[in-house]
């Protein structure tokens, strides 16, 4: 369960958590959209300061290059582009709301009971990788990942050319 | 250490879901979207180290998932913005032509 021991890695664990609850908290919170936005930024890259704990540093630039940078900007010109009531005005609905949190707690709840529950064995040896994560990455992504890296590329391609049509506005 | 990692997923997922339903602007729902998202790779990262078997599959997975992520993303404004061409509005609770 949870045997702590106050090592660096628990501390700087113990930072990046504070940092990604406060972060999602204050996006569900705040009442302009932009904020929320904002915070949101703080959560993508307290992730990958946990991506760094876990020894995926690529995973780790990927994550700001692609999430704290690149999602992130596309959702403020996302909000730019469309108008918007300035304070998202809470015409609220108290009900569907304390609903919404009973679900999202209960799923917390059975999800967080499950993993206290469930024993994890200890893995058989460390992760036999060499000291650099990007280069084994790599070998993998050119050896036995040839063939999902080619779809992503495809995907990705038919996806932003998609986009693109999508938002073109009509001809008349 | 595998489930202080899999609880923070968790936490971060239950956030994320509560925004997705909660929210009325289509934009911050997108974005809880990729809350839950990243509570997944979290997931997946986690495991890849502290697994039975430690591997980098999980965090080829990771890669792929972001790329998808990346790309749902650039759709999913695309739409918004031709929606609120149509519509002239991002509510969520005003796109309700399937139930008329």
């Amino acid at each position: 369960m949870f045997n702590f021991n106050f090592s660096g890695e628990f501390v700087a664990f113990f930072v990046f958590a504070v940092m990604i609850i406060s972060g999602a908290v204050l996006m569900v919170s705040f009442a302009k959209v932009v904020h929320m936005v904002v915070s949101l930024a703080a959560v993508f890259i307290g992730v990958a300061g946990m991506f760094v704990l876990l020894e995926a540093e690529f995973l780790a630039f990927v994550q700001v290059l692609i999430y704290a940078g690149a999602v992130s900007i596309l959702m403020i010109f996302g909000i730019m582009m469309t108008k918007h009531q300035e304070a998202d005005a809470e015409q609220a609905k108290p009900l569907h709301e304390t609903l919404t949190a009973i679900g999202a707690l209960a799923l917390f709840g059975i999800l967080f009971y499950a993993i206290r529950q469930s024993d994890f064995p200890e893995p058989e040896q460390a992760l036999a990788q060499g000291t650099d994560n990007t280069m084994e990455i790599g070998k993998l992504l050119f050896t036995q990942y040839v063939i999902p890296f080619e779809l992503v590329s495809v995907l990705l391609t038919v996806a932003f050319i998609g986009a693109i049509v999508l938002a073109k506005k009509e001809a008349e | 250490m595998l489930s202080s990692y899999l609880t923070m997923a968790a936490i971060l997922f239950c956030i994320g879901l509560y925004g997705a339903l909660v929210k009325r602007n289509a934009v911050i729902i997108l974005l809880s979207i990729e809350l839950m998202l990243n509570a997944v790779n979290l997931n997946l990262v986690a495991f890849s180290k502290y697994g039975v078997v430690p591997s980098l599959t999980g965090q080829m997975f990771t890669l792929f998932s972001i790329a998808v992520a990346a790309a749902e993303a650039a759709v999913g404004i695309a739409i918004l913005i031709a929606l609120f061409r149509a519509r002239g509005t991002v509510n969520a609770d005003e796109y309700d032509e399937m139930r008329r």
